[in-house]
């Protein structure tokens, strides 16, 4: 039998990459910026609107309608490489004053460079931002949740639909401030709700109409679905 | 893609002159198996028809209550809809209303089969947005406990992947291995599933007088287990036939999806937080990253089976190399007076009360810390707003990632093949729907 597999020791940077140690003794706010912070500034200019570096992570803030073009600058060029995306998400803070924060973590393997990137949205303002799945397919689901959970839309999104809470979830997002930790109806309403539903008429038109299968379901079961009504609502 | 050939064993074959079992090549060509012939249609008028199953949400090789829609032409998978979140129960919610160390055993709920590893990850995650720097002693013991529940968790995957692809004895083995873990855990914290292991600054406990020596115990026995799981399996004719050519991702697809974890390493990219974004000192342990290069349900097990041996000999360097010293930092905004203080003097007493009641306060800031989890990379993202609980307590779930690549992993493949994909990705439902 041949050697299934390799055991490597160096990891997968590149030769030019920072050695990896152990964080040690972080400065709260000030420490090294992230080296392709000032690359994007020089760049992209007046986009980057500011770059933080608090507890040795530096998070840099876009100009909302830029971001997919710079996170693909930072995918594609080859100084960079920021190949990998570890995470999408949202923060909401108590002050209701403060703007919504949309959050990206980004990698760049060849370099193990860690990024922060952040969008802001005003209070009051749409809650849209451009999809990074046109670059990284892994945000698929990552941006759905944040969808999910804070009701963020991802222009580009192919596919944009809630995913740990049901289709039919009218309560709104559970994750935004304004949401009670216990849900907007009592648990009685809830268990009202939750008897009230129909487990057959849980699939959604596009999975029955793609297999044709559609056709052979039950009269009033078509004609529920077909009218968009889902019941206990 | 090349050839590949793998030999593995017929068990029911006869001997060759050495009187060992007979060594048959099966050979797939570029991570499909080599097809068969297609029997002749039984009912040509449905041919060409395709039709949806529901595997789950309560079937039992979906680990839990995933559901998957498929779309089948005859037995080949033409589209895969998952659905998640039935176990959702709003931990990142929960958390925004809880004191740092009260979050902990949330983290326990989470991955649950790897429930000292959150904790370590969790505390990691707070130490840093507190700006603490933890004792060598608390940094050693982190470092076993997060390598026993990497253990812990591969030999569920393992137990149960056997199960699902149709083998029984290796799931025995491996859980009367992690009975083992178990009762070391027990005697270190007194819980088994829900450890609640560390605490911000410092850790629960510290392991009880001669605990080593029940270590020491099983890393000198627990080898032979995966050895006799590796010659049970790994040229196993029915494993291999099962197993090869099945769910392949590419490195660049991988890197592209966000797979990381045993999942990425299969397929050939050596990315392992521990080496790469090292913490807990990872970097001064020596030890190997396994990769392998065809991406398919095989090279995950073969991944994962060296990455136990790797554990292991992070625990013996962990174990010999254990200082003594005090588990938690003595600071005193953060860490409780000890007991008998705050018994008998009134200013401990007071300090206990405050601590507990109002709970310790990072600064403002905020702080994404990710450790190697035996899913790939957990990270955990918590944002300070000055109060004494976060503003933003986030969840980077690796297998929520990992299983969001499923449709392109088995479209193509047959129905049974599913489930082997499937149980390749190590999916813990608790982590993904949290």
């Amino acid at each position: 039998m041949t050697a299934p597999f390799a055991v490597v020791t160096p990891g997968s940077a590149l030769p030019g990459a920072s050695v990896p140690a152990t964080p040690k003794n972080l400065p709260h706010t000030g420490g090294d910026a992230n080296p392709s912070a000032e690359a994007m500034r020089v760049k992209f200019g007046a986009a980057i609107e500011r770059v933080d570096v608090v507890w040795g992570e530096t998070t840099v803030y876009l100009k909302g309608d830029r971001v997919l073009e710079i996170v693909q600058w930072l995918h594609d060029d080859p100084a960079h490489q920021y190949n990998y995306l570890s995470d999408v998400t949202a923060v909401e803070h108590r002050d209701a004053d403060q703007p919504l924060e949309v959050v990206w973590h980004l990698r760049s393997l060849p370099f193990r460079r860690f990024l922060r990137l952040k969008t802001l949205i005003q209070q009051g303002d749409k809650l849209e931002v451009d999809s990074v799945w046109p670059v990284y397919k892994g945000a698929d689901w990552l941006e759905r949740e944040a969808y999910d959970m804070f009701g963020i839309n991802f222009r580009g999104h192919p596919d944009m639909r809630r995913i740990l809470m049901w289709e039919s979830y009218k309560e709104g997002y559970p994750l935004r401030k304004d949401f009670p930790l216990r849900g907007r109806f009592s648990r009685s309403e809830q268990l009202r709700q939750a008897l009230d539903q129909d487990p057959e008429a849980r699939y959604s038109m596009e999975e029955l109409s793609v297999a044709d299968a559609f056709q052979d379901l039950p009269p009033d079961m078509r004609e529920r679905l077909a009218s968009g009504d889902t019941p206990g609502e | 893609m090349s050839r590949r050939t793998v030999e593995y064993e017929l068990s029911t074959t006869g001997l060759d002159a050495q009187g060992r079992p007979r060594r048959v090549p099966l050979v797939t060509d570029g991570g499909t198996a080599v097809a068969f012939e297609p029997p002749p249609s039984v009912e040509p008028e449905l041919e060409g028809e395709h039709m949806l199953i529901n595997l789950g949400p309560q079937h039992p090789a979906t680990h839990g209550v995933l559901r998957l829609v498929l779309e089948l032409d005859g037995e080949t998978v033409v589209r895969c809809i998952p659905h998640v979140g039935y176990l959702h129960c709003g931990f990142e919610k929960i958390g925004e209303y809880r004191q740092y160390n009260q979050i902990i055993p949330w983290t326990d709920r989470e991955d649950y089969l790897n429930s000292p590893g959150n904790n370590v990850a969790f505390a990691l995650g707070a130490e840093r947005l507190f700006g603490i720097e933890i004792t060598e002693r608390c940094k050693v013991l982190r470092v076993i406990a997060a390598e026993l529940s990497r253990i812990m968790s591969h030999l569920v995957w393992l137990g149960t992947t056997c199960i699902d692809i149709g083998a029984f004895t290796p799931f025995l083995w491996s859980f009367q291995e992690r009975e083992n873990i178990y009762k070391l855990l027990e005697d270190w914290i007194g819980a088994r599933l829900t450890t609640s292991l560390t605490r911000v600054g410092g850790m629960g406990a510290d392991i009880p007088a001669g605990w080593t020596q029940g270590l020491n115990n099983f890393i000198r026995t627990f080898p032979k287990t995966i050895d006799e799981v590796d010659r049970m399996l790994t040229r196993n004719a029915i494993w291999v036939g099962r197993t090869v050519g099945l769910g392949v991702m590419t490195p660049e697809e991988a890197v592209n999806y966000g797979l990381s974890g045993p999942m990425l390493r299969a397929s050939g990219v050596a990315y392992d937080v521990r080496r790469d974004f090292p913490y807990l000192d990872y970097e001064t342990y020596d030890f190997d990253v396994p990769v392998s290069t065809h991406g398919d349900v095989y090279d995950r097990y073969l991944v994962r089976m060296e990455e136990m041996r790797q554990s292991v000999r992070i625990l013996q360097q962990a174990s010999a190399r254990l200082p003594d010293g005090p588990i938690n930092i003595d600071d005193p905004r953060v860490i409780l007076p000890p007991k008998n203080k705050a018994m008998n003097e009134m200013e401990s007493m007071i300090h206990h009360f405050k601590l507990v009641m109002e709970g310790p306060r990072p600064p403002i800031g905020e702080a994404y810390v990710a450790v190697e989890s035996p899913k790939g990379e957990k990270g955990y993202y918590m944002v300070s707003d000055g109060t004494s609980k976060p503003v933003r307590w986030r969840i980077r779930p690796p297998s929520f990632v990992n299983l969001s690549a499923i449709p392109k992993m088995v479209e193509g493949h047959l129905l049974s093949d599913v489930i082997a994909i499937n149980a390749s990705i190590d999916i813990v439902m608790g982590e993904i729907d949290r």
